[in-house]
């Protein structure tokens, strides 16, 4: 990326306010052992349900659980389902798109219907069905979302790969006599990294919203592991009593798929010369 | 016209067919025995047998895919496992209810999501603009089960005004079926009207543009009748194309808020099937949510020449 994106990036004030939600949120779940005040999944019964407090700074849950840890530890879940999923899809996709986009004739035409048939599907309908029959966990969740990730990536690179090949310097590469492997990781791969690094961000935004979905749903990582998902699910029983039970989760949710976003968006704008304010 | 629906439903079928193929993988190859699954881990391997004997398993896998393509054909969608029902009439059933439900949260994202794009766009780089944009933003990243809890603890528990959950049929009580709607609606259209509203901006700053805006303005037109006459229904092709796409999202949301405000329709099913490990439900389900995307990609292409009178199909 230039020196103009970046600065085009970092004077985009949400986008810079999406990067410090990410950061923190990122160093939350990597010294959660170190800021939690409470073990994120051990009980104590004889502080049930307390409202946020000095000791309990989001209160506790059913089972006497410290909300703020769990919620902290629950970051770790979240960010690493985002994030390898979109990596799985962005590799799964990036091949199929590489391939598709490269040799063209019918290997172009096999896999691009195989993305069209899979792009057919609504992709939480996917999701929940591919979850469902892989078994709930958390590996089977990011392979879920991974997999159904895949197409998104697969078109976005094989559509780059068609606007890039004609190209003189793909060209002259060809004509120099640089192997295939070559031409593609060191020509095509840099000059369509902007906007795969967009569709990364946004991908990612979906990821994390569907991790917390499928786990909602009781189809993701499983008790006594702290998700994010799983906890608003067990505080809809709760609502009246205990409501700050799913707002912390909640928010959590919405903010680190916020963040994303803001990142992404402005990615895209400091990307795209004709979107200058 | 006739010909060109009928040349575009003819177009899908080899992505339809592989659709079938994938739902058909999805339950039948990956790991896990559909006559295990359905008994459960301690079952007698005899049982299983006999099971997989029932069910036809035993069969090559091809005349199985080959069996079930045809039933689909003549709209036999196999039998529940739970309960040995038809598939077919329960999905019918079903169905209505989610129909109605993404019909009011298509409503209320067009109800909000265009007037407030249009506000962005004719307030540029204002305070108005950027909280349309927050805000359009912040309606895309709430996760949808969160939005409905907020929305059950604001008007259910603290303020009593609209029950928590239920669903009653609109010919039952049509008034009752409104009001349990309203929640649902709201929970599943916020991410469709966040998306609508920064379509809409985008597509009326390039349209605003535009030299014929200029020359309507110039030839002395009221501002209220460029924009909306003249802007507006030109900036609505991309906007209809975005709501075409994100109505099979409205799909997938279905199925959380279903959960969330305990209606029984087809997201529900699904949700219910995988826990009944029913898979001719969930097979089902699955097929019926890629057909329907497929039959709204047609209709948004019949729309555009509803809207855009250069667009004529033959």
């Amino acid at each position: 990326m230039s020196n103009r994106t970046l600065r085009a990036f970092f004077a985009n004030r949400l986008a810079l306010a999406g990067m410090v939600m990410l950061l923190l949120l990122v160093l939350g779940a990597i010294f959660a052992p170190i800021l939690v005040p409470y073990s994120p999944t051990s009980t104590d019964f004889s502080a049930l349900q307390q409202p946020p407090s000095s000791q309990h700074w989001f209160g506790t849950d059913q089972l006497g659980r410290d909300i703020f840890s769990r919620v902290l530890y629950g970051a770790r879940v979240s960010l690493a389902a985002g994030l390898i999923s979109v990596l799985l899809a962005l590799l799964l996709g990036g091949l199929i798109g590489l391939v598709a986009g490269f040799y063209g004739g019918w290997i172009d035409d096999v896999l691009m219907r195989l993305t069209d048939a899979m792009l057919a599907f609504p992709f939480l309908v996917l999701a929940i069905a591919l979850a469902a029959v892989l078994g709930p966990s958390l590996q089977n969740t990011m392979l879920a979302i991974g997999v159904v990730t895949t197409p998104v990536f697969a078109r976005l690179i094989r559509g780059q790969v068609l606007t890039e090949r004609p190209r003189e310097y793909v060209q002259a590469a060809v004509a120099l006599g640089g192997s295939d492997g070559r031409i593609i990781t060191r020509h095509l791969l840099p000059n369509i990294l902007g906007p795969l690094i967009v569709q990364v961000s946004l991908s990612t935004a979906t990821a994390v919203l569907a991790e917390a979905t499928l786990s909602f749903l009781g189809l993701g990582v499983q008790p006594p592991t702290p998700s994010w998902g799983s906890m608003l699910n067990d505080a809809r029983g709760y609502l009246s009593q205990a409501p700050y039970m799913a707002l912390f989760p909640g928010l959590a949710i919405f903010l680190a798929v916020l963040a994303f976003n803001l990142i992404g968006d402005g990615l895209r704008d400091a990307l795209d010369p004709r979107m200058k304010k | 016209m006739f010909l060109f629906v009928l040349r575009r439903l003819m177009g899908g079928l080899p992505t339809l067919l592989l659709v079938t193929v994938l739902v058909f993988t999805l339950t039948r190859v990956l790991p896990g025995d559909p006559a295990r699954l359905l008994l459960g881990e301690e079952a007698t391997p005899e049982l299983v047998a006999q099971i997989r004997e029932e069910l036809g398993l035993n069969r090559p896998i091809l005349v199985q895919y080959a069996d079930w393509l045809w039933g689909l054909v003549r709209g036999d969608l196999g039998r529940s496992i739970r309960g040995n029902e038809l598939v077919a009439p329960i999905i019918w059933q079903k169905l209505p209810t989610t129909l109605e439900l993404s019909l009011f949260s298509l409503l209320v994202a067009i109800a909000i999501g265009i007037p407030a794009g249009v506000l962005a766009a004719l307030r540029r780089n204002t305070a108005i603009d950027a909280s349309v944009t927050v805000m359009a933003l912040s309606g895309i990243s709430i996760p949808n089960f969160f939005l409905g809890i907020l929305l059950i603890y604001a008007f259910s528990i603290r303020l009593a005004w609209i029950p928590p959950s239920g669903y009653v049929e609109p010919w039952v009580d049509l008034q009752k079926n409104l009001l349990l709607m309203l929640m649902p609606a709201i929970t599943l259209g916020t991410a469709l009207a966040g998306a609508i509203a920064r379509f809409t901006r985008n597509s009326m700053l390039e349209v605003l543009s535009q030299d014929y805006v200029r020359t309507a303005r110039a030839k002395g037109l009221e501002g209220r009748v460029v924009v909306y006459k003249h802007a507006l229904r030109n900036a609505a092709i991309p906007v209809v194309t975005v709501i075409g796409l994100q109505l099979g999202g409205l799909l997938g949301g279905a199925v959380v808020t279903e959960q969330v405000f305990s209606i029984p329709g087809f997201g529900r099913l699904l949700v219910d099937s995988v826990f009944n490990r029913d898979f001719p439900v969930l097979q089902a389900v699955v097929l019926i949510s890629a057909l329907a995307v497929f039959l709204i990609n047609v209709l948004t292409d019949l729309l555009y020449a509803a809207i855009d009178p250069r667009i004529r199909y033959h």
